[in-house]
């Protein structure tokens, strides 16, 4: 199990130092520094072996997180526990910087006793720990004997993510499906891969504790009332819409036998905003934009681009903070654009023209040209052309994915679903949207 | 002061989010004002004090001389400021055992206070204290709340059962705590359960037999119930703890897998992760025919896709267990190459990985696709990533013959570049291009001629210069293109002289009469004036075949080289199977088994894949009989990668290789070898597998040829056409040969030699007995011994025909033992054993095999097989075999450990009679790696204190006493202290058997 946790700043000083066995020693905090963070490559590995203890490190901004042991742990685990333990200290103290931390330092030393006992991670959500590592120096007299076990029995519960009694006036809830859309093209306009990796994310303030069905166009749900539904025609006219999911995972309230047996994703939900599901489809994606190269060297000393994008999606809707980033030479030594729509310029720091577009409807097009000039080097190396990439934010899921219900039930309180003011959102952006050229 | 005007500042920004002053350097004298205000009366200013000596400690600063004002801040009823305090003592109270006393009291106290909380704080904050005098007091409390009603005091009480194991195991086991312990399994509370399995698993690591987690049956229902209820973490400790649960049949294991599928959807990837491990173990039980086989199958694709697209840290973790099971059960993934395709943003860490899976799913289906994509990836900025792209597309070519050509062209392509490394790899892997399809790219050969003079790597030139030699006759003026080479011989690196040695001698034979001049003068180079004996050897046995026999010379240099295998860079089929036991583990990353990188006995035993159902064993001899039928099928070649880059990492400090190093078969052993290695190699015509190049394949039972078998005598003009040609060689030679005496006695001699080197002082070898009589096994006798020599175990045997007719097909099989001896490779009884003929082979032995305590200890039993039948038999080794080379250990760790070691564990043992002094003893013993660690004299007595680790990372710690005053005493006395006491007495045994002889 975890050995050690140790958290540095970027010179790789230690703000934090906890060990939770006994074969982890001071040294290894100044191995790691030394090895790691002080190290002259880049880093080849987030796994590091010195001297037959493991080190596994994560960074956030210049922040260095690292897990430490001797044995044979789970690795995914503690990177998991890792991005975990950033999430709760962002939850509970916002950006993870060297001035917060040393902020908090009192506050994560009881974090880390809390979330990690000799080594193994206990229960992490930021509900159930802020209802008694609140740092406000409660005195443990203050609390009544029911408070006390209402909190134990939620950090231990089988629902651990939720406490009991939350009310609300207004029982609402917000999703959002959050989608971004993946793909590398070839110049010739080949799709070499493309896929969507979404989110549903959830904002509930809902009363007592409610019981969650959420239902979406699921190809493998829809075709089953299909088989089992009365005319063949709602089948066919559903099918249509229907999407196929390779894969999802679920935030772990949700019940995963039941989805495993009936395909059906029921759940209590944790109170404020987290992550429902993740899912990936392949199939039958609309891939907003399109994205048509040209590049033309012209003698040794200049290079020509065109670039012409194509909106693909309903005229009616609007595509938002596109951004085309096209890569230039490390040898440039100067470049003239002219672009129809938009802005564009050359940024020299970032070896690339970068053209944005604040708006752009459906089924349009738009066109960018450029001259760069080269300087002559003896360089033998060709230049690697890294592929054209583009940002773009759209109204709608790419993959195509429909929220077809959420239904609440609170057997205990007097709210039905009908009660509930639901609101769900679209948002389809740009993962790594390149194309080659 | 400093201190208080930055107080006056912080009260200015509000009072509370300013705890980073702590961490402001401070000066002199602040222990002494922290002292002050630890004592004061003011409770706001005792904690802020509290705060800052956890500040400096947590920078490494030396606070432990206020102990006692820390511990008086104990008795709180503010619990930020007990926490507080409770950090410090986990920190401090080992240095100061007699001070942590007066924590007792408190900590008894709380752990009956009514708040929950605070019970399962003092207990989880006892079980940190390693100091003896508080683990005693430790006991009631935790009895109590190991039974507390409260489910949260419950759940860190079985946690802390895992604590107090660690520091004191027989204290656990005296207490009872460990059934209290297995009766939590059964516990209301899913995260009590979780807690539970996860502190059994951990101690039943330690305890290798104990059955001390007892799955059976319904255990395993009570986890997978609990398994639908936890949190995500104690999924993972549920589901890593049934991996290591064998089910009965198939149908309980379909069952189980039925039951962990859905954690499939887990948001949590190592919840996956370690769900596909248990899939993947009992999958192994299901019949394949089964339908629900097949579904399983592909419900294993698309979790392992969706772990591309979390973090990259978790990504790496995945694709690196994707990797093995990619190896293991290709077709699961086999319709998913496009989701390996590289990123341009993916960290390197990420790409080689990819990389390296997407040519491991190259098949003739999408081929095209990851040509295509190989080619993009060969312009990319990363000089290891453009490499590994480059010697993909090599590795494309040898795995899909149809791909060949095109992969052929692109790496011409890559060669006009002009890019140097691009040029230099490309290189490299054409030449396992032309290994693999002979006669047919060597029209590319001018082009890579052209290319000659921008090569300075050593793999780069050695190939071309292999390239060279082996089309010498194409290639118009290969002798200038050689004799280039030759200017910097002795610049050169060995690989490139003993690449250029045999490529010249190659030329020699084909076009003899234009290269005499050019033959001599590398042969010359590589004998005289090189200090290099892979060299030499090599060299004086090009000589010697030359100047006898040039028609085998011929048959010899330029014999048919055997077909390179197709799958390259796998695992070896064992390694692969145990570390599909790993997955989601450290080990599963490093590709190491848990042996190779944890210390001491935990965790390493080695875990194996279930039987399949229906593979019934015999009652007789389980797992001999069946496993010598399958013994002929030679295991595929393996072929380490060079490019690996965690093996580097790890290699830099797991030196010196032991026998931890994972199996490798025989052809790999040469390391240590290098002697034999290089000449048999190039006898066989195999000269691009010298010892260091990268690509290897198995070198199919070197038989050794003919000519060599001859005595060569002094009769060096033994043929008229080479007398000419070496006219001047006789009068170097002599010399040279005396150096060299095994080539007169023939190949068999050599080998014997090229065991011998590198053992040190020589470790003690038992002669050989008779394992198997002839009566017993149809006429076939089987005498042998064991032998550890440069790091490897041999078993020695010698195989004589006591029988009337010939004797063939020999191969060996070891049963489950104490320590997974196994044969590293295949038994190489080369000829047919024709009646009264003897033959002495040599096996090595890796230790990874299956382990199964066997009584004694040391016991192996064998199963020979022949065209006859099968034969069994048992003996036993010395253990002194398994001692590593790098037993010596620190002496301060020798002090700590020998204290640590409980002394019920030390044995008492005397060897009568033996006329040693204590130097002679230490030089004997460490001949056979036992290394003496301190030396003392006290009176008439020496006392050396001695360190020894086996194969298996069991440290054992003796103490050796030699009289010294009185010649009369002879007796010496040993005492044998180590953590598993029952190897003492075959330790001891050792030290009888080498001090005697």
């Amino acid at each position: 199990m975890i050995g050690g946790l140790f958290i540095y700043n970027h010179k790789g000083e230690v703000l934090i130092s906890r060990v939770y066995r006994d074969d982890i020693g001071r040294n290894a905090v100044d191995a790691f520094r030394v090895n790691v963070i002080h190290a002259r490559q880049q880093v080849r590995s987030p796994v590091t072996n010195i001297a037959r203890t493991s080190f596994f490190h994560v960074k956030r901004s210049n922040i260095w997180l690292a897990a430490v042991t001797k044995q044979n742990v789970n690795a995914a685990m503690v990177f998991e526990f890792l991005y975990k333990m950033c999430d709760v200290m962002t939850a509970y103290f916002g950006k993870i910087s060297e001035e917060n931390i040393k902020n908090n330092f009192v506050l994560i030393y009881e974090l880390l006793d809390e979330i990690l006992d000799f080594g193994y991670p206990q229960n992490s959500e930021t509900g159930a720990l802020k209802t008694f590592i609140t740092q406000q120096g409660i005195k443990s007299q203050l609390q009544t004997k029911e408070e006390q076990s209402q909190i134990t029995s939620q950090v231990t519960g089988q629902i651990g993510w939720r406490r009991e009694g939350i009310k609300y006036r207004r029982n609402e809830l917000f999703l959002d499906v959050l989608e971004s859309v993946n793909l590398l093209m070839s110049p010739q306009g080949q799709v070499l891969s493309a896929h969507v990796s979404g989110r549903v994310v959830m904002k509930s303030y809902l009363s007592g504790m409610p019981e969650c069905k959420f239902g979406m166009n699921d190809k493998i749900v829809i075709d089953k009332q299909g088989k089992g539904g009365t005319t063949d025609e709602a089948g066919k006219s559903s099918g249509k819409q229907s999407i196929a999911i390779d894969d999802c995972t679920f935030h772990q309230c949700v019940r995963l036998s039941k989805f495993d047996s009936e395909r059906s994703i029921s759940f209590i939900p944790p109170d404020g905003e987290y992550e429902l599901m993740r899912y990936r489809t392949t199939k039958d994606i609309i891939l907003p934009f399109r994205v048509i190269p040209l590049v033309r060297e012209v003698g040794r000393t200049k290079l020509e681009v065109k670039v012409v994008i194509k909106s693909n999606f309903k005229p009616s809707l609007l595509a938002q903070k596109i951004e085309v980033r096209i890569p230039t030479p490390l040898n440039t030594s100067g470049v003239q654009v002219i672009c129809m729509k938009g802005k564009a310029k050359y940024k020299a720091s970032e070896n690339a023209i970068v053209w944005k577009i604040k708006r752009m409807a459906g089924m349009k097009e738009s066109q960018i040209s450029a001259e760069i000039e080269l300087l002559p080097t003896n360089d033998k190396k060709k230049w690697a052309r890294p592929p054209i990439s583009m940002n773009f934010e759209v109204p709608f899921a790419p993959s195509g994915l429909k929220v077809r219900y959420l239904k609440v039930f609170e057997p205990k309180l007097n709210y039905s679903d009908h009660d509930v003011i639901k609101w769900v959102r679209y948002i389809g952006r740009s993962g790594i949207y390149e194309t080659r050229c | 002061m400093e201190w208080a005007s930055q107080l006056c500042e912080n009260r200015g920004l509000g009072s509370k989010m300013t705890d980073s002053k702590y961490f402001t350097t401070t000066k002199k004298g602040e222990i002494f004002e922290l002292k002050a205000e630890l004592n004061s009366d003011k409770k706001e200013k005792k904690k802020e004090a509290v705060k800052k000596v956890i500040a400096s400690m947590t920078v490494g600063k030396d606070v432990s001389a206020l102990f006692p004002d820390v511990v008086n801040c104990m008795q709180t009823d503010n619990l930020e400021l007990k926490k507080l305090v409770y950090l410090y003592l986990m920190n401090y109270a080992k240095s100061q055992p007699d001070m942590a006393i007066m924590a007792v009291n408190t900590f008894v106290k709380d752990c009956e206070d009514p708040n929950p909380l605070i019970r399962a704080l003092a207990v989880r904050t006892m079980g940190c204290i390693r100091v003896d005098k508080i683990t005693e007091y430790l006991c009631e409390p935790l009895r109590k709340c190991l039974k507390d009603e409260d489910p949260y005091v419950r759940k860190t009480a079985a946690v802390c059962v895992a604590k107090l194991h660690d520091i004191n195991a027989q204290l656990v086991e005296d207490q009872g705590f460990l059934d209290t312990l297995k009766d939590l399994i059964s516990d209301s509370n899913p995260m009590v359960v979780a807690n539970a399995v996860a502190a059994l698993s951990e101690i039943a690591e330690s305890h290798p037999n104990s059955n001390l987690l007892d799955l059976n049956p319904q255990t395993i229902n009570k986890l997978l119930t609990a398994l639908n209820e936890c949190t995500e973490w104690g999924q993972i400790f549920i589901l890593d703890c049934l991996a290591n649960y064998t089910p009965r049949d198939d149908r309980e294991s379909q069952s189980i897998c039925e039951r962990v599928t859905p954690r499939l959807s887990h948001a949590n990837s190592a919840v996956v992760l370690s769900a596909v491990k248990v899939l993947m173990k009992f999958m192994e039980m299901l019949p394949k025919d089964l339908d629900y086989y097949g579904t399983l199958l592909k419900k294993l694709a698309p979790p392992l896709v969706t772990l591309l697209s979390a973090e990259p840290e978790l990504q790496y973790v995945a694709l690196r267990n994707i990797n093995l099971i990619v190896q293991k059960r290709p077709e699961i993934l086999k319709h998913e190459m496009k989701v390996f395709f590289v990123k341009y943003n993916d960290p390197i860490y990420v790409k080689l990985e990819k990389l390296d899976i997407m040519i491991r799913l190259a098949s003739q289906a999408n081929i095209a696709q990851v040509l295509a994509e190989l080619k993009e990836y060969a312009t990319e900025v990363d000089v290891d990533f453009v490499r590994k792209a480059v010697r993909a597309i090599g590795r494309c070519a040898i795995k899909v013959e149809q791909s060949a050509e095109r992969c052929v062209s692109t790496l011409l392509d890559l060669i006009q570049t002009k890019v140097n490394y691009v040029v230099q790899e490309a290189i490299v892997v054409i030449k396992d291009i032309f290994r693999k399809y002979p006669n047919k790219y060597e029209s590319v050969i001018a082009t890579l001629c052209e290319n000659l003079d921008s090569l300075d790597e050593p793999e780069a030139r050695a190939a071309m210069i292999w390239i060279v030699g082996e089309y010498a006759e194409r290639i118009d003026n290969a002798d200038e293109l050689l004799e280039s080479f030759l200017e910097g011989f002795h610049d050169e690196s060995t690989q490139v002289q003993l690449q250029l040695l045999t490529a010249i001698v190659k030329l020699f034979l084909k076009k003899p009469t234009e290269t005499q001049e050019l033959v001599q003068q590398v042969l010359s180079l590589a004998t005289q004036d090189s200090d290099n004996p892979d060299l030499r050897d090599r060299g004086y046995i090009y000589w010697r075949l030359l100047s006898t026999d040039p028609v085998a010379a011929k048959e010899v240099v330029l014999a048919e080289k055997p077909l390179i295998s197709e799958e390259t860079d796998l695992i070896e089929p064992t390694l692969l199977d145990e570390l599909i036991c790993h997955i989601g583990t450290l080990a599963s990353v490093y590709h190491k088994p848990p042996s190779a990188f944890v210390e001491g006995g935990r965790g390493v035993q080695h875990k194996r894949l279930p039987a399949r159902a229906g593979s019934g064993e015999s009652a007789e001899s389980p797992d001999v009989g069946q496993a010598v039928s399958a013994v002929s099928d030679a295991p595929p070649a393996v072929i380490p990668s060079q490019g690996d880059l965690l093996g580097d990492l790890l290699n830099l400090d797991l030196a010196p290789p032991t026998s931890n190093v994972p199996p490798v078969p025989s052809s790999m052993q040469m390391g240590a070898m290098d002697l034999l290695g290089g000449g048999l190699d190039s006898l066989m015509g195999d000269e691009s597998e010298t010892s260091a190049s990268h690509y290897r394949t198995e070198v199919q039972s070197p038989q050794p040829p003919e000519c060599s078998e001859r005595e060569l005598g002094g009769d060096v003009g033994g043929s008229p056409a080479m007398g000419v040609s070496l006219g001047g060689a006789p009068v170097g030679m002599p010399a040279g040969l005396g150096a060299a005496p095994a080539v007169g006695g023939g190949l068999g001699d050599l080998f014997d030699l090229g065991g011998g080197v590198g053992v040190t002082a020589g470790s003690y070898i038992p002669p050989k007995t008779v394992w198997l009589p002839a009566m017993k096994a149809k006429g076939l006798e089987i005498s042998g011994t064991f032998a550890r020599r440069s790091g490897v175990i041999h078993m020695d045997l010698s195989f004589t025909n006591k029988a009337m007719s010939v004797m063939t097909d020999f191969a060996i099989q070891f049963n489950k033992n104490s320590f997974g001896l196994a044969p590293a490779g295949p038994l190489q009884v080369l000829t047919p054993l024709s009646p009264n003929q003897t033959v002495d082979v040599s096996l090595p032995l890796s230790t990874t095999g299956p382990v199964m305590k066997m009584e004694p200890l040391n016991n192996l039993q064998v199963a020979v097989k022949n065209n006859i039948d099968v034969f069994y038999f048992s003996c036993q080794y010395p253990i002194s075999l398994l001692f590593v080379e790098d037993g010596k250990m620190d002496r301060q760790v020798f002090l700590a450990t020998w204290k640590d070691i409980p002394s019920e564990n030390e044995a008492q043992f005397q060897i009568k009679d033996c006329h040693l002094n204590s130097d002679a003893a230490s030089n004997k013993l460490q001949g056979s790696n036992i290394f003496t660690v301190a030396k003392r004299t006290v009176d008439t007595q020496d006392m050396l204190y001695q360190s020894v680790k086996l194969t298996n990372g069991i440290w054992m710690l003796a103490e050796l006493r030699i009289q010294t005053g009185n010649p009369n005493s002879t007796d010496l006395e040993l005492s044998v202290k180590c953590r598993a006491p029952e190897v003492s007495q075959y330790v001891y045994q050792c030290y009888e058997l080498i001090l005697r002889n």
